[in-house]
C-alpha cells in the first residue's frame, strides 16, 4: 500500500470515529433536560430562539438539521449563555490562538531543555547527574501540573512579585496577543506547562538515548577511532530521537487537551476555560462543539504519530502490517 | 588430534551421592518470590511502599485518634484557622491601638465579674498574644494565636440555654458569659463585642476622665460594663423577643460548652469550619478508594476484553478492536462531563464518575493483554495443551494468561495515580463536585481552596503535598513492581 493510499485511509477511518462519537455525544448532549433563565424575559427569547432552531422537534429530525447546518455551512450552531447569539465556530476560533500560543511557547522551552537533560542522563548514566535528573523527572511527571502552577504563582507572585497572578485580558495588554506586557504575564503559565513536558521528553530520551548507547554499532564507531563526542551526537543521538520526535508532536497535540486547568488558574481565555465554562453554563452547543474539538485533535495525534514515524524512520515501512 | 595415553588406574571414580544426585536441594524460587526479592532491592520502591502505607495510616487512624470532632454545626467563627502544628501562632503587626485591642481580649478574658486586670496577669490560657511583643516605633509585631483572637460574641439565647451553660460553668470552672458592655459616650463600636474597656471615637483606650492611655506591659484598661442600679455587672438582657436574651460569650470556652472539646486543630480548619485533619484522611479514603475501584474493574473488564480478542483473533479481533478505537477516541474530560450531568442526580456523583473512569479506563489494559496473548496462543506449548484436550478457556486462563500477571499488576498499579490526578482535575475544575458535609475528596479539597488560599495557605498546602506524595509513591512503587515483575521491561 501506497503512503498516500494509507494516510487517506487514516483519515477516512478517522472521519468515521468522528462521525461516531459525534453522533453519540449530540444525543446524550440533546437527551438533557433544557432549563430557561428565571429571568423572564430572557426566558421568553430563549424560548423563541429554541422553537426556531428546532429543539423542540423530535431527536432524529434535531440531528439531520445539526448535519444540514454543519456540512452546507459549517455551522455547528449559536451559544447560548456565554456570548449570546455568537455563531459557535466564530467563538471556537477565538479562543484557539491563546491555547495555541500557550502551547507554542511552552514546547520552545521544553522541547530542547527536556532533550538535553535527558541526553545529559543517558551519557552519565548511574552517576550522580543521572541520577539528579532521574529525581527530578519522577518528581515532576507524578506532581500534578496544578500544584507547579500554584507553587509559581505563590513564588512569583505573591513573594517576589515578578509576574503577574493571571494573564491579561487582552484590552489590558494593548490589544495584541504579542505585546511585551502581554508576553511577561505568560510567563507563569507557559513554565507550569513546561515542567511536566520537559520531565516526560527527559525520560524518554534518557531511555531511548541508554539504549542505542549499549547498541552494537556505537561499539562499531567507537573501534574504527571516532571520538565518544562524534560517537554519541552523530550515531546515537540521530537513532535516538526516531521515537522522540513523534513524542514532541504528540506532546503538543496532547498538551492542548490537558491544558484545561492551567486555562482556569491562570484564567487564560482558551479553549479549555471555554468548555469549563460552557459545563457551567450548560451552553449545550458550545459544549458540543468543544467535545468535537477536542476528540478532533485527540484522533489527529494518533494519526500525526503514526505517519510521523513511517517519515522519521525509514525501517518502518507506512501502511505495512 | 590424539590425547596422551592416560593409564586407566589414574582414574577415580567420584563417589556417587546417595540419592542419584538430581535432586533440586534448595527451595525453588517461584516466579513471585523471585520478583519479591527483585523489589526488596530497589530501595526507592521501597521508600515509596513505606509512604503509601503511611498515608493509608494516616486515612485510617485519624478519625480513630482525634475521635469524632466534627463541630455541631458549622462555624464560622472557627472556619479557615490555621494549623496549631506549633504553640507559636502566626506573626502579625499592629499599631498601638490594634496590640492593645488584642491584648485586652486576654484580659477581658481574664477578669471575672465586671474587674478589670492587667496586662501583666493575663491568664496564660486565654492570652492571644504568644511570646514576646517587639516594638518598633509606632509598629508592634507579636505572633498571635488565631484561636483565641476571635474573643468576645454577642448572641440571643433562650432562659434554658442559659440555665445549660451556668450549669456547664459550675462544671467545667470555665466562664462562658460575661458582662455586657455600657453603651455611652466611651462606646465607640456597638457591634464588637471584644470593645469591652473605655475608648474615645477612635477607639483608643482612654480613663475615668477620657484621657488617652498609651500602651505598657502592665497597662489596665477602664472597663466599660454594664452595670444594674446597685451596681453589679449585668450578663444579660431581654432582647424584644419572648424568652430570648442577648449575651455576651467569650467564643472559645462557648465552643467548649457546645461541642465538648476545644476548638484546637492539629491541621487546621477547612473553609467550612471542619477539622482539616478529618476532612484530610476522609479525602484521601474517598480518593484512593476510588482509584483502587476503578483499577480493579479496569482489571477485570481489560483481561476479560483483551484476553477474548487476541485469543480468538480474525473478524472477533477486528470488531473489538474497532469498538476500542471508537470508546478511546472520545476524550475523558468529554466523558466525565456527560456522565456527570446524566447520571450525577440518578445515582450520585462518585458511581457516575467511576463509570466515566471505567468506560475507556480498561482499554490500555485490554490492548495489553491481547499483546500478550498474540504473543503466546501460538507456541508449542499451547498447542500440546489444546492436543491433551484442554478446552479454551483452560488454555486461556491456566496456560496464557498467567504470561500476561506481571504487567497487568504493574499497570494497575500506575492506574492509580492517574485516577487521583484525574480525579482532583475534574474536582478543581468544577465538573465533579464530591465535596459534602459528610464525605470529599482529595480534588474538593483543593477546589475549596483554590479561591481563597492566597490568604489562607494551609487550606491548599496540606491536600496538595498529600497528593504530591501520592502520586510520586506510586509512580516509583509502580515502576518497582514492573522492574521487579518484568525485568526484561526494565528501562
Amino acid at each position: 500500500m501506497s503512503k498516500a493510499k494509507y494516510i487517506l485511509k487514516r483519515i477516512l477511518l478517522m472521519l468515521l470515529t468522528l462521525f461516531i462519537i459525534t453522533t453519540i455525544c449530540f444525543m446524550l448532549i440533546r437527551l438533557l433536560p433544557r432549563e430557561l433563565p428565571t429571568d423572564k424575559a430572557l426566558a421568553a427569547i430563549i424560548a423563541e430562539r429554541e422553537e426556531a432552531q428546532g429543539l423542540n422537534e423530535p431527536l432524529l429530525v434535531q440531528y439531520f438539521l445539526y448535519l444540514k447546518n454543519l456540512f452546507l455551512h459549517f455551522d455547528l450552531g449559536t451559544s447560548w449563555y456565554i456570548a449570546p447569539g455568537t455563531q459557535v465556530t466564530r467563538l471556537l476560533a477565538d479562543r484557539l490562538l491563546p491555547t495555541v500560543l500557550i502551547n507554542v511557547y511552552s514546547l520552545l522551552i521544553s522541547a530542547p531543555l527536556g532533550i538535553l537533560l535527558g541526553v545529559c542522563a543517558a551519557i552519565f548514566k548511574n552517576r550522580a547527574a543521572d541520577h539528579a535528573v532521574s529525581a527530578g523527572i519522577m518528581l515532576f511527571v507524578s506532581v500534578p501540573s496544578y500544584i507547579y502552577a500554584f507553587l509559581l504563582q505563590y513564588v512569583f507572585y505573591f513573594k517576589l512579585g515578578w509576574f503577574p497572578q493571571v494573564m491579561y485580558s487582552l484590552s489590558d495588554a494593548g490589544s495584541s496577543w504579542f505585546s511585551p506586557r502581554m508576553l511577561h504575564s505568560m510567563v507563569l503559565p507557559v513554565l507550569a506547562l513546561s515542567f511536566g513536558e520537559i520531565a516526560s521528553l527527559c525520560r524518554h530520551t534518557r531511555a531511548e538515548l541508554g539504549e542505542t548507547l549499549r547498541s552494537d554499532y556505537m561499539l562499531l564507531a567507537r573501534a574504527k577511532g571516532l571520538s565518544p563526542y562524534g560517537a554519541t551526537v552523530r550515531h546515537a543521538l540521530k537513532n535516538a530521537m526516531v521515537p522522540i520526535l513523534p513524542l514532541i508532536v504528540a506532546g503538543f497535540v496532547g498538551v492542548l487537551e490537558g491544558s484545561v486547568i492551567i486555562e482556569q488558574i491562570f484564567s487564560i481565555p482558551g479553549v479549555g476555560q471555554l468548555y469549563v465554562n460552557s459545563v457551567k453554563l450548560l451552553d449545550y452547543d458550545v459544549f458540543m462543539a468543544d467535545s468535537i474539538f477536542y476528540t478532533f485533535i485527540g484522533l489527529s495525534a494518533q494519526i500525526v504519530i503514526d505517519v510521523c514515524y513511517g517519515l522519521i524512520d525509514p525501517r518502518i515501512r507506512i501502511g505495512e502490517r | 588430534m590424539s590425547y596422551p595415553d592416560i593409564p586407566r588406574s589414574k582414574f577415580e571414580r567420584a563417589p556417587r551421592p546417595a540419592d542419584g544426585g538430581d535432586t533440586i536441594r534448595h527451595a525453588s524460587i517461584g516466579y513471585f518470590a523471585d520478583a519479591m526479592r527483585r523489589f526488596t532491592k530497589n530501595r526507592a520502591a521501597i521508600t515509596a511502599a513505606v509512604l503509601i502505607l503511611a498515608v493509608v495510616l494516616f486515612s485510617l487512624l485519624t478519625p480513630l485518634i482525634i475521635g469524632d470532632r466534627t463541630p455541631a454545626s458549622l462555624d464560622a467563627y472557627y472556619a479557615k484557622k490555621p494549623p496549631r502544628l506549633t504553640r507559636g501562632g502566626t506573626r502579625e503587626e499592629f499599631t498601638e491601638r490594634g496590640m492593645i485591642a488584642t491584648l485586652a481580649i486576654g484580659a477581658g478574658a481574664s477578669a471575672q465579674d465586671g474587674t478589670s486586670v492587667p496586662f501583666s496577669e493575663i491568664n496564660e490560657e486565654y492570652d492571644p498574644v504568644r511570646g514576646e511583643i517587639k516594638r518598633d516605633g509606632n509598629t508592634f509585631i507579636a505572633r498571635i494565636d488565631r484561636y483565641l483572637e476571635v474573643g468576645f460574641v454577642y448572641m440571643q439565647i433562650s432562659g434554658e440555654e442559659m440555665s445549660n451553660i451556668r450549669e456547664f460553668e459550675r462544671e467545667s470552672g470555665r466562664t462562658v458569659l460575661y458582662p455586657l458592655v455600657a453603651q455611652n459616650e466611651f462606646s465607640a463600636d456597638a457591634s464588637n463585642a471584644n470593645l469591652w474597656y473605655k475608648t474615645d471615637r477612635r477607639l483608643n483606650p482612654v480613663d475615668e476622665g477620657g484621657e488617652r492611655i498609651p500602651y505598657s506591659e502592665d497597662m489596665t484598661l477602664s472597663e466599660n460594663y454594664m452595670r444594674s442600679e446597685d451596681g453589679t455587672p449585668v450578663y444579660a438582657v431581654s432582647s424584644g423577643g419572648e424568652d430570648e436574651y442577648r449575651v455576651r460569650v467569650l467564643y472559645y470556652n462557648h465552643y467548649i460548652y457546645k461541642n465538648g472539646f476545644a476548638p484546637r486543630y492539629v491541621l487546621g480548619t477547612d473553609a467550612q469550619g471542619y477539622d482539616l485533619a478529618l476532612r484530610l484522611a476522609g479525602g484521601i479514603r474517598l480518593s484512593l478508594g476510588i482509584a483502587v475501584c476503578v483499577s480493579l474493574i479496569n482489571l477485570l473488564l481489560g483481561a476479560a476484553y483483551g484476553a477474548i480478542s487476541g485469543y480468538y483473533g480474525g473478524g472477533t479481533d477486528t470488531l473489538m478492536q474497532r469498538l476500542t478505537e471508537i470508546l478511546s477516541g472520545v476524550p475523558f474530560i468529554v466523558v466525565a462531563t456527560l456522565f456527570q450531568i446524566h447520571l450525577a442526580k440518578k445515582v450520585g456523583p462518585i458511581p457516575s464518575l467511576l463509570f466515566a473512569f471505567v468506560l475507556t479506563g480498561w482499554i490500555p489494559t485490554a490492548g495489553r493483554v491481547r499483546a500478550q496473548f498474540y504473543r503466546y496462543k501460538n507456541q508449542e506449548y499451547v498447542l500440546a495443551a489444546r492436543t491433551l484436550g484442554a478446552s479454551d478457556a483452560r488454555i486461556i486462563l491456566r496456560h496464557i494468561f498467567p504470561n500476561a500477571l506481571g504487567t497487568l499488576i504493574t499497570s494497575s498499579v500506575l492506574i492509580i495515580p492517574s485516577v487521583i490526578f484525574s480525579e482532583s482535575m475534574l474536582s478543581f475544575l468544577g465538573i465533579v463536585n464530591l465535596g459534602g458535609a459528610s464525605a470529599t475528596s482529595l480534588g474538593a479539597l483543593l477546589s475549596e481552596a483554590a479561591g481563597i488560599w492566597t490568604s489562607y495557605p494551609h487550606l491548599m498546602l496540606f491536600p496538595a503535598a498529600v497528593i504530591s506524595v501520592l502520586m510520586v509513591s506510586f509512580n516509583l512503587f509502580g515502576n518497582g513492581l514492573r522492574d521487579a515483575l518484568d525485568p526484561s521491561a526494565r528501562e
